[in-house]
Parts: structure tokens; C-alpha cells; sequence
């Protein structure tokens, strides 16, 4: 096993037990975390990704309380892990260098720094430290669909210089189209690839978090992420039970078992979502208007609370350029729409 | 009415606003502008302003004849870390926007009487400046167990010094809510939006508060609250009335009020949307002019 893992053609990264904790409001529990793990070190997945939702410092009345301690969850993790290593997320501005240290502390050996795609530079005083621990690094470039492939390598740069071994293009709002994942690859490839690799990151929403994964390798991408069951943000990432198929298929070694993974998907992680991400309105419009995954249920709750509909307050959202950790202008938008409703009752109801 | 002698150490973006805004004051008189590069362009615009200039740094400003009894010191952390003994020595009062937090964290409508008198007073982060009259005026009518603000600025607000020491932004914000904001534990964060145009600054301020606290009271200290920073930052706004929320599952017992800020800029040097580091010179100003009037009155 340990072979196949050293000459794997790509890595797949599973995040079930991070970007899922979007689509589970925070709520995993440490029983959930090891079966999970568990279950994807049996089928061959070298890095498996704990934290909350929103990384590491994440719970708040922000993002959603997590139900258990995030560090008391990644350290199960690495207690339940016999060869995967655990990741964590952190984005600088919500988690802190400190956080870093308490998640290395107990048993983290991975750090993915995650800045929106214009923003690496708040990036550099973390990857440094996560060298100085001994991590190994990845950066994480979000929204990618919101700014050009030449801007993106050149932010993927910054990331590489400041210590990032691997740096993804992070398709938070799965708003990236085939050639438009492909060409960022390829720009991140040429100007990073002779000292980093390069990662995809794909969300459902316009259901090409597959497609775009195998573009991605194809145009020279090495980690691809990858979530059980989908499970996460919008209408959740690309499965990691498929992403194992699909790359047998192509030839493409992961090193990960398609049958095994199929029934981690299947036997643990099925029987405790709540509710499976699909592509329903909301996260369809998330994908086309380039909205955060993560706004979804946060406008749902906000589109109970308010009265006006989940897919308008996304739209309002993606047209405000809102990007990750705006969490509170979801609220910001609601009241604004509940307003202009009531004061045009009459119009509203003519167009 | 005479006007205390001042100084500003440091002609960036901050500075230059924060000279804008000391030349209309009755109580300050700002003498001088001090840097390191003699090619700067902030003191060839303080020149143009009328103000003496140097590249001499502090000891050219402490050789003055005349010294400065207040300076404003818009350098760095490390910079003023070297400065702030002098100052001290030469019983200089020292306004410090820096993040290097040597004296009490002052948010004028909060806690600004009570340091009046200290030599070296910390100016907080602009997100501070923002949210800390909120929690405090939630806080001084219910408990507030935790208290989470999140600021958003437009990215071309942030400088490479924010940007490279953001953790130093979550640290002190944090515990500037609890110190000054009087909440029992809190949380900061900040988003850097690059949306063209750009973003006014965005403050949202949650707190944890008591099932049965009297509503009605946390609105009115928050629209008191809101009428008092308007006094020295006119842009500064409620979004929409404050929002309050029952009791949910990991609340641990406690409701919710949020608070929508919107921090508009004065325009004064910065960009209007730059509410951020508008907010920070304002409230400097703020401080400067009350430690002014009070060696006027000592005088």
C-alpha cells in the first residue's frame, strides 16, 4: 500500500470532516470524526482535513458554534488515523497563528492557508510559522473564478514565496466552467510548478466539481480535493468516491480504493447527514451568480427568519461581491430585501 | 483661545488624513511632520499645508526649540516601541495609532476620561474604533458573557503592514472588547473584500446577552451610543434597527443582539470608502483635542 502511495500520479485530499462540516452546521461529533477517518485511512487517503467549516477559530456566532471543540476533533483524528496525516484549514484574519500552533500541538500535520484569490498576502506570517513547525503547507486561493488566471498565479506566487509546497485554485462558489478551472491550473502550473504543485478544489453547484477535477489533473494539478458523499458547502464538493472511480478508470493512480471509499461514503458517512447536498435552486444560483458555498444555509436560516426567498438573498449577495467570511452581510442583505419589499407592496406584485 | 503644540510622526496615508483633521481644530496647532525619507510624499503635502517638516525623525523633533506637548506617532509597532521612552522623557504626551499597545487602549465615547492624564494612550485597530462603543453599550445595560465583531474594509484600505501582522488585528481587537467593550470574553475578525468600486467599510457586532434582557434598553444605548462616535465620525451608521434573537442550540442559554455599522469616511485625505483608517485618525483627533483643552485648562 505504502508503494502506491509513494508513485501515486495524483494526491486526493478529503474534506468531509472540514468543508462538510458546512453542510452538518458545525454539529460533528467525535464519534463521527473517527469513524470517518477511520474508514477513509482504510481505503488509502493520505490526508484527511478536521476543522471547522470556516477553519480553525471558526466557531462564533458568525459561521455557527461547533458542537464539539474543533481541536478535540482533529486530535481523535490523529489518534483514530493509522497512516493518513490530518489537515487543517485556517484563514487568516478569523484563525490565528495560535490556533495553528494548538492544532500542530495536538497532532495536525498539514496546514492549508485559505485567503480570497486577490488576498494571498495575508497569508505570509502563517505559512511561516507553519514551517517553522515543521508542517507541510498548502494555500488555498478562494473564489477563483474571481479574478483572471494571470492574477491568480501571480497571487499563488506570493503563497510560494512565502513558504506554500502546493498552492489550489479553490473553486468556492463552483462557478468555474471546464476551460475556466483548466486555465487556471495550467497559469498556476507554469508559474509555480518548477517549486510547488498545484490543487483543485471543486464545489457541485453547476455539478462539474468531476469534470473540472480531471481537467485539473490533466492540466497538471497534483492534490485534488474531495468530500464523502459530497458532503459540503452549496451543493457540496466533488465525491471522493467518485474522484476514486473516475481516476482508476482514467489510469490514473490515488492510491485510494474506489470500493472501499464507496462504502465509507455509503456505510458511515450516508446514515448521519441530515440532508445531502443537491443542486437545488439556491446553490444553482450560487454557482452562477459566483457566490460562497458557505452562504447557503446561512441564507436559508435568514430567509426564515425574514420572509424573503433563499436563491434572492444569494443572488443580492453574489451581485454585492460579498466574498468568504461575510457571513453577517447575508443578515445585511435579508433586511434590505424585507425592506424594499414593504415598501413597494403594490409594484411588487405587477412584474 | 491658544493652541497646544503638536506633532505627527509619520507622513503616510494616516498621517496626512490626521493633518487634514488637526488643522481644523481650536485646540491643536500642528507644528510639525516628521519622517525618515526626505523624498516623501506626505512631507512635501504638510510643506504645502503650511507645516514644518523634517527627515530628521525624532531627534529632530526633540532638538526643536519649541516641543511638541502631544505627539501623534502613525509609524509602526517597532517604530514606536524606540520612540515612545523619548517622548515620556521629554513629557511629551503621546497619541499612539500604532498596534504596539504601551499605554491603556482608549475608545473616546467609552473610556477617553478616564486617561486623560496618561503619557502614552493606544489608539486599539480600526475595527476597535468601530465596534467597541457597541459592545460597551450593550454591555453597560446587560451582561455580555462574549461579544464577536467582524469588520470588512475594502482591500485597497489595507497596507502591507496590516496585511503582513493581520494576526495582530485578531489579538488586540479581542481583547480590546473585553477590556474596554466590558464583555466577559471576545472575538474579532477581519475580511478583506476586493470588490470594485470599493467597499465602505462594514462593522456587524453580535453579543451574547441574557434571555430576558430589556430589549428596549440595548436599542436605545446602541442609538445613543451611534449619536455619540457621529460627533467625531459623521459617516458612522446604524444599517438597520438592532437585531435581537431568541435563544438557540450552542447559545448556552443566552439571546443575541446584532448590530450593522456602516463606517463611511470623511473623505478628508483618504477615499471615502477607507472608513477604516478614517475612523482611527478621527478618533486620534478626538483624543489629541481633549488632551489638549485639558493642559489648556491646566494652563
Amino acid at each position: 500500500m505504502t508503494e502506491t502511495r509513494a508513485t501515486a500520479d495524483v494526491r486526493i485530499t478529503d474534506s468531509t470532516l472540514r468543508d462538510g462540516s458546512h453542510a452538518m452546521a458545525h454539529q460533528f461529533t467525535e464519534e463521527q470524526v473517527r469513524a470517518t477517518v477511520s474508514a477513509l485511512d482504510s481505503a488509502g487517503v493520505q490526508v484527511i482535513e478536521v476543522s471547522h467549516g470556516d477553519g480553525l477559530g471558526g466557531s462564533s456566532f458568525n459561521y455557527g458554534f461547533s458542537r464539539e471543540s474543533e481541536i478535540d476533533l482533529i486530535a481523535a483524528a490523529v489518534d483514530e488515523a493509522r497512516t493518513a496525516r490530518i489537515a487543517v484549514l485556517l484563514l487568516p484574519g478569523l484563525g490565528t497563528v495560535q490556533d495553528l500552533r494548538r492544532a500542530h500541538a495536538v497532532g495536525a500535520s498539514v496546514a492549508r492557508v485559505a485567503t480570497h484569490c486577490t488576498e494571498a498576502d495575508v497569508s505570509l506570517q502563517h505559512f511561516g510559522a507553519a514551517r517553522d513547525l515543521g508542517m507541510e503547507t498548502v494555500g488555498f486561493l478562494m473564489l477563483a473564478h474571481r479574478t483572471s488566471p494571470e492574477n491568480l498565479a501571480r497571487q499563488a506566487r506570493i503563497m510560494v514565496d512565502a513558504g506554500a509546497q502546493c498552492v489550489y485554485v479553490v473553486d468556492s462558489a463552483g462557478a468555474l466552467v471546464l476551460s475556466d478551472a483548466q486555465e487556471r491550473v495550467k497559469a498556476l502550473v507554469s508559474e509555480i510548478g518548477g517549486e510547488a504543485q498545484v490543487g483543485f478544489h471543486g464545489h457541485q453547484n453547476l455539478s462539474l466539481g468531476i469534470a473540472n477535477s480531471v481537467l485539473a489533473y490533466q492540466s497538471g494539478a497534483r492534490q485534488i480535493d474531495g468530500a464523502l458523499c459530497a458532503l459540503g458547502a452549496g451543493a457540496g464538493n466533488s465525491p471522493t468516491e467518485v474522484l476514486a472511480a473516475v481516476f482508476d478508470r482514467l489510469g490514473v493512480s490515488t492510491g485510494v480504493d474506489p470500493q472501499l471509499a464507496a462504502a465509507a461514503a455509503e456505510d458511515v458517512v450516508r446514515p448521519y447527514i441530515p440532508r445531502l447536498p443537491w443542486m437545488d435552486r439556491a446553490s444553482i444560483v450560487q454557482g452562477y451568480a459566483g457566490v460562497y458555498s458557505s452562504f447557503l444555509l446561512h441564507a436559508e436560516r435568514a430567509s426564515a427568519r425574514y420572509g424573503v426567498p433563499t436563491h434572492a438573498i444569494l443572488q443580492r449577495v453574489g451581485e454585492a461581491g460579498y466574498v468568504g467570511g461575510q457571513e453577517d452581510m447575508i443578515i445585511d442583505v435579508a433586511l434590505q430585501l424585507m425592506q424594499e419589499r414593504e415598501r413597494e407592496p403594490a409594484t411588487a406584485g405587477l412584474r | 483661545m491658544s493652541k497646544v503644540l503638536a506633532a505627527i510622526v509619520g507622513p503616510g496615508n494616516i498621517g496626512t488624513d490626521l493633518l487634514v483633521k488637526l488643522q481644523r481644530s481650536d485646540s491643536i496647532e500642528v507644528g510639525y511632520m516628521v519622517g525618515v525619507d526626505p523624498e516623501s510624499d506626505g512631507l512635501a503635502k504638510a510643506r504645502a499645508r503650511g507645516v514644518e517638516t523634517s527627515a530628521g525623525g525624532v531627534d529632530w523633533l526633540l532638538a526643536q526649540s519649541e516641543v511638541p506637548r502631544i505627539v501623534f506617532e502613525a509609524t509602526s509597532a517597532k517604530a514606536h516601541a524606540r520612540n515612545a521612552p523619548r517622548y515620556a522623557e521629554a513629557a511629551v504626551q503621546a497619541v499612539d495609532l500604532t498596534p504596539a499597545m504601551l499605554g491603556p487602549l482608549v475608545c473616546p465615547p467609552v473610556n477617553l476620561d478616564e486617561h486623560l492624564a496618561a503619557r502614552n494612550v493606544n489608539m486599539i485597530t480600526c475595527g476597535g474604533q468601530a465596534t467597541i462603543p457597541i459592545v460597551h453599550a450593550v454591555s453597560r445595560v446587560v451582561p455580555v458573557p462574549y461579544a464577536e465583531i467582524v469588520a470588512s474594509i475594502a482591500s485597497r484600505s489595507a497596507g502591507p503592514g496590516t496585511r503582513a501582522n493581520i494576526d495582530e488585528f485578531t489579538a488586540t481587537t479581542s481583547r480590546a472588547i473585553e477590556l474596554v467593550g466590558g464583555a466577559d470574553r471576545g472575538k474579532a475578525v477581519i475580511i478583506l473584500n476586493p470588490v470594485e468600486p470599493p467597499m465602505i467599510m462594514r462593522d456587524t457586532v453580535f453579543c451574547a446577552i441574557p434571555a430576558d434582557a430589556d430589549r428596549d434598553a440595548v436599542s436605545e444605548s446602541v442609538v445613543r451610543m451611534v449619536a455619540a462616535v457621529q460627533e467625531y465620525v459623521p459617516g458612522y451608521t446604524l444599517r438597520a434597527d438592532p437585531q435581537f434573537d431568541d435563544p438557540r442550540e450552542g447559545w448556552s442559554g443566552n439571546a443575541r443582539v446584532a448590530v450593522f455599522l456602516e463606517v463611511r469616511g470623511n473623505g478628508d485625505y483618504l477615499p471615502d470608502y477607507a472608513g477604516n483608517l478614517d475612523i482611527m485618525t478621527a478618533a486620534a483627533a478626538r483624543v489629541g483635542e481633549r488632551l489638549a483643552q485639558g493642559r489648556l485648562v491646566a494652563a
